[in-house]
Parts: structure tokens; sequence; C-alpha cells
């Protein structure tokens, strides 16, 4: 084979390492970032005694979870039982590779800041997310117990019925740009800084919230967390598992709040677009520019990781009927009137 | 490699099949169901048809069969009995597979010349190119079968919905 194939391969298989570790470090230390923020919300202080301002947390509780006996109970089904961790954290891993982090550098023609760059991105996203579903579900049904049943059913239902909220939220988004792929997308908002991105410029700051409150249901969090509501259900759908397994769920509900986050900023908040646009002279060296674009997409993930716990620590969870009527009756309404606005407007726009 | 895919994904989606029949649980059943619809997924992209593909994915694997798995953990369905069926199936049930497969491989060996041939990743029928062809050359068509989605919806919640 010729050479350049090797290179590709190797730096293919060097990038999905890099943005795995990184991925679970950063689903290490959202956990961290969550216990603190939720602590200062309730006037307490979090986590503090491992390492400077409990830093090295998330290291001890992996190790916790590690050491700790993995319980088998004894009437589960066990090959669905076995299975159902793996597929959730497996589908919120997978859908970060079509993630760009930053403007197209190449290097050897390898793409540095994109693992792959798919002309159906966003699709991909999307099926990539409604296969995780089935971790949750067969979790539930495998586990043999009264709470984890309901919390499954529970969570069947609401990532059904919200996946079409999503989806159609997006559809704005993808008339603007007139593709689904994902650098094409960030490329339309990067034009004039902050006044191009959809969330002002493009106008689809309703899509922003239909996106974002679907989002949030669609990972479980508060205040649409009832498959895992600890008050009625115990845990939820996980209420059987310990040890990794547990913690498996555990990092996928983050690892998912983090595509969620990268998502909402690619689609609404220019990617990795600057915010002053071409306001101030390009500085610094071939490095610098290639990071700051970087620095400018991980600066807004973080900002919507902090919106979730935010949110997670102000509102009250949803009744379920509250919940079912919210996402049919506002949230898709709501979207598709958003679709039929913005093609009226794209289409009296074009010559 | 695109030949190794195929072969790959193929073999999946036969054996996928194959345990949905063989399996007595119903919801390993539905589960085999799910790999082969990825793995016609997959196939789909094999030819091209990325956004075929995606929607499998979302639509299929990711929405019905979400559904029905939802619908077998809901009734609890247990393990099924094996049965040594009746004995029609036996007489007309094997014959009339057998037909139906000789016929269809007869018909498709013999028109085999008209309907050309596509290599693996050969082509790429992008989503614009897709809908451009839905929504310009087959107006008509496309929007009339949404009109008869919309009449099942609008029968589906006729018929559920219970008399006051």
């Amino acid at each position: 084979m010729d050479v350049s194939i090797w290179i590709f391969l190797l730096l293919s298989v060097l990038k999905i390492a890099v943005v795995t570790v990184i991925l679970l470090t950063a689903v290490a230390y959202t956990v961290l970032l969550e216990r603190k923020v939720v602590g200062r919300i309730q006037n307490r202080w979090g986590p503090s005694r491992v390492g400077p301002f409990g830093l090295l947390q998330p290291l001890a509780d992996g190790l916790k979870l590690f050491l700790k006996e993995d319980l088998m109970p004894t009437s589960v089904y066990k090959p669905l039982f076995i299975i159902s961790p793996i597929i959730a954290l497996s589908c919120a891993l997978m859908s970060i590779a079509v993630v760009p982090f930053g403007a197209e550098v190449r290097y050897h023609g390898v793409d540095l800041f994109q693992i792959a760059d798919l002309n159906i991105g966003l699709l991909i996203i999307l099926g990539i997310t409604s296969i995780g579903v089935y971790g949750i579900a067969l979790s539930g049904w495998s586990s043999n117990n009264k709470y984890s049943l309901l919390g499954s059913l529970r969570a069947s239902a609401q990532l059904i019925s919200y996946e079409l909220a999503l989806g159609l939220s997006l559809v704005g988004v993808v008339l603007r740009a007139g593709s689904l792929r994902l650098r094409d997308i960030v490329d339309v908002q990067s034009t004039h800084g902050l006044l191009s991105w959809n969330f002002f410029g493009g106008l689809q700051f309703v899509a922003f919230f239909v996106y974002l409150m679907a989002a949030y249901a669609e990972t479980n969090r508060a205040p649409f967390d009832l498959p895992e509501a600890e008050s009625e259900l115990t845990a939820g759908y996980h209420t059987e598992y310990s040890s990794m397994k547990f913690a498996m769920f555990f990092m996928a509900e983050y690892a998912n709040m983090i595509t969620v986050g990268c998502v909402a900023t690619l689609l609404f908040f220019g990617g990795w677009s600057s915010p002053f646009g071409n306001l101030f002279p390009a500085v610094g060296g071939v490095v610098v520019q290639a990071l700051l674009p970087v620095f400018w997409f991980v600066a807004k993930v973080f900002f919507f990781l902090f919106l979730y716990i935010w949110v997670r620590g102000t509102l009250p969870r949803f009744r379920y009927d509250q919940l079912m009527g919210f996402g049919w009756k506002f949230l898709m309404p709501v979207a598709i009137a958003n679709i039929i606005f913005t093609s009226l407007w794209l289409g009296l726009r074009a010559p | 490699m695109y030949l190794v895919l195929f072969f790959i994904f193929g073999g999946l989606c036969v054996a996928g099949a194959l345990n949905l029949l063989l399996q007595r649980h119903p919801i390993n059943s539905a589960l085999s169901l799910i790999v082969v619809m990825s793995s016609l997924a997959v196939l789909y992209l094999l030819l091209g048809a990325e956004f075929l593909a995606a929607a499998q994915v979302i639509v299929y694997a990711g929405a019905i069969m979400v559904l029905f798995t939802f619908v077998i953990m809901l009734l609890n369905a247990g393990k099924e009995e094996r049965t040594h069926g009746s004995k029609a199936a036996y007489i007309v049930g094997f014959p009339g597979a057998a037909a139906l497969f000789a016929l269809l491989a007869f018909i498709f060996l013999q028109n085999s010349g008209h309907l050309g041939q596509v290599r693996l990743g050969e082509y790429l029928v992008t989503t614009g190119d897709l809908s451009r062809v839905l929504f310009k050359n087959l107006l008509l068509p496309f929007e009339v079968t949404s009109v008869l989605i919309l009449i099942a919806i609008l029968g589906a919640v006729a018929l559920a919905r219970k008399e006051h």
C-alpha cells in the first residue's frame, strides 16, 4: 500500500485516541463542575478535600467505582443486562466523531480538528442518539425490577416524543445553511461574528430554545429527569447496576450532555467562529490562529454545560402528564411554526 | 475494501434475520430486527444512498423499533411456546415460499440485462440531489403519499378515541 495511506490511518487512530481521552476527562470534570456548582447554588462547598479545590475528586471517584464489587442480581436477564450499559456508553461516545472542533487545518491530508467530515454529519448525530435509547430501555427491562422497568418505560416514551421536536427544531438551521454537513452550517455563520450566528442573525432563537428543551429531555436531565426520579423510582433504570456498569451509564449521561453542548454550539452559536468576526487583526503565528477557534468552541461548550447545571440546580421536576403535554402540544407546534416562518423568510429573500 | 464491508454487513444482516426467526423470546427477536435494519443502512451507504441510510437508522432502528420494544416491555411478553405448527403450514407454506423464491429469482435473472449494474461505492447520491428529485420531478406522488399518511394518522386517532 501507499505510504500516505499508512500516515492517514496512523493520524486517524491517533486523533480518535486523543479525542476519546479528552472527552472522558471532560466527562469526569463535568461531574466535578456539577457537584461544585450545584453545591454553591445550595449554599455549600461541594467536594473540596481531594487535591486543591477538590480537583482530584474525579480521579478518586473513578478509582472507587473500579474497585467496587460488580453485583450481578440473580433474576436479571444476563445478556441484555450486560450489553445495555455498553450500548449506552458507546453511542454516547460515538457521536463526537463528526463534531468539528476548529477551523479546517490539514496535515498530510488529514483534518486535525475533526475525526470524520461527513456530508450527513447532523443526521449521523441524530441517528446515533436514537440508537442510544436502547441502552436505557433494555437496562430497565432486563433488570427485572419494577422501578427499573417504570424508569425505562418513561425514558423510551420521553425520548420518542422529544426526538420529534428536536429533529424539527434543527430544520430551520439546515434550511439556512442548505447542507447537513456541520462545517457548512458553521461556515454560514462565521462571516460577521456574533451577528451572523444562527441564534442572533439567523433568527433561529425560537428553534434554539426548542432544541435546548428537547435536548434536556433527550439526555434525561433535570427538569426532565423522570426516568431516574429518585423520590419516585429509587434510581430508575439503573437501580440494579453497580460498579463500572453504573459508571458507564453515568459517563454516557455526561458524554451526551457534552454532545448536546457541541451541537448547540455548532448549529446556533457559530461553532468555532469568534464572536467578534474579523473585527480584530489576526495576531500570532499559524499555531495561534489554528488554536484560537478551538478555544472559542470549548468556551461555548463550557457555557452550555454550565447552563445544564444551572438549570438542574434551579428548576423542579415535571409531572409525567405535564412532560408529555409540553412535548407534544407545545414544543412540536412551535418547531413546525418555526420551519414555516424560516422557509417563508428564506423564500422571500431568495433572488 | 467496499466488498469486505459488503460481506461483513450482508452476513450480519442474514444472521440477524435468521436469529429473528429462531429466537424464542420476543425481545431478542426485536433486537435482531434492529441488527438487520442497521446493517441494511450500511448496505444503502455502500450503494451511495447516504440520506436513505441515515433515515433508515433514525426512523426504523431508532423510532419504530423503540416502539416495538416498548410494547414488548409493557406487555411483559414471556417466552414463546414451541409448537409443531399446523398442517396447512407444512403442506402449503413451504412449497409456496419455495415457489415465490423461484419466481422472484427467475424474474430477476431474466431481466438482469435491463436492470443495469452499479459498483459498490461508485456513486454518491447527496441529500441535495435526492430532494431535487423528490420535490421537483416527483412532487405530486410525494405530496399524495404524505396526505395518505395524514389520513392514516387521523384514522388511528379516530379509532383509538374513547366515546364519552
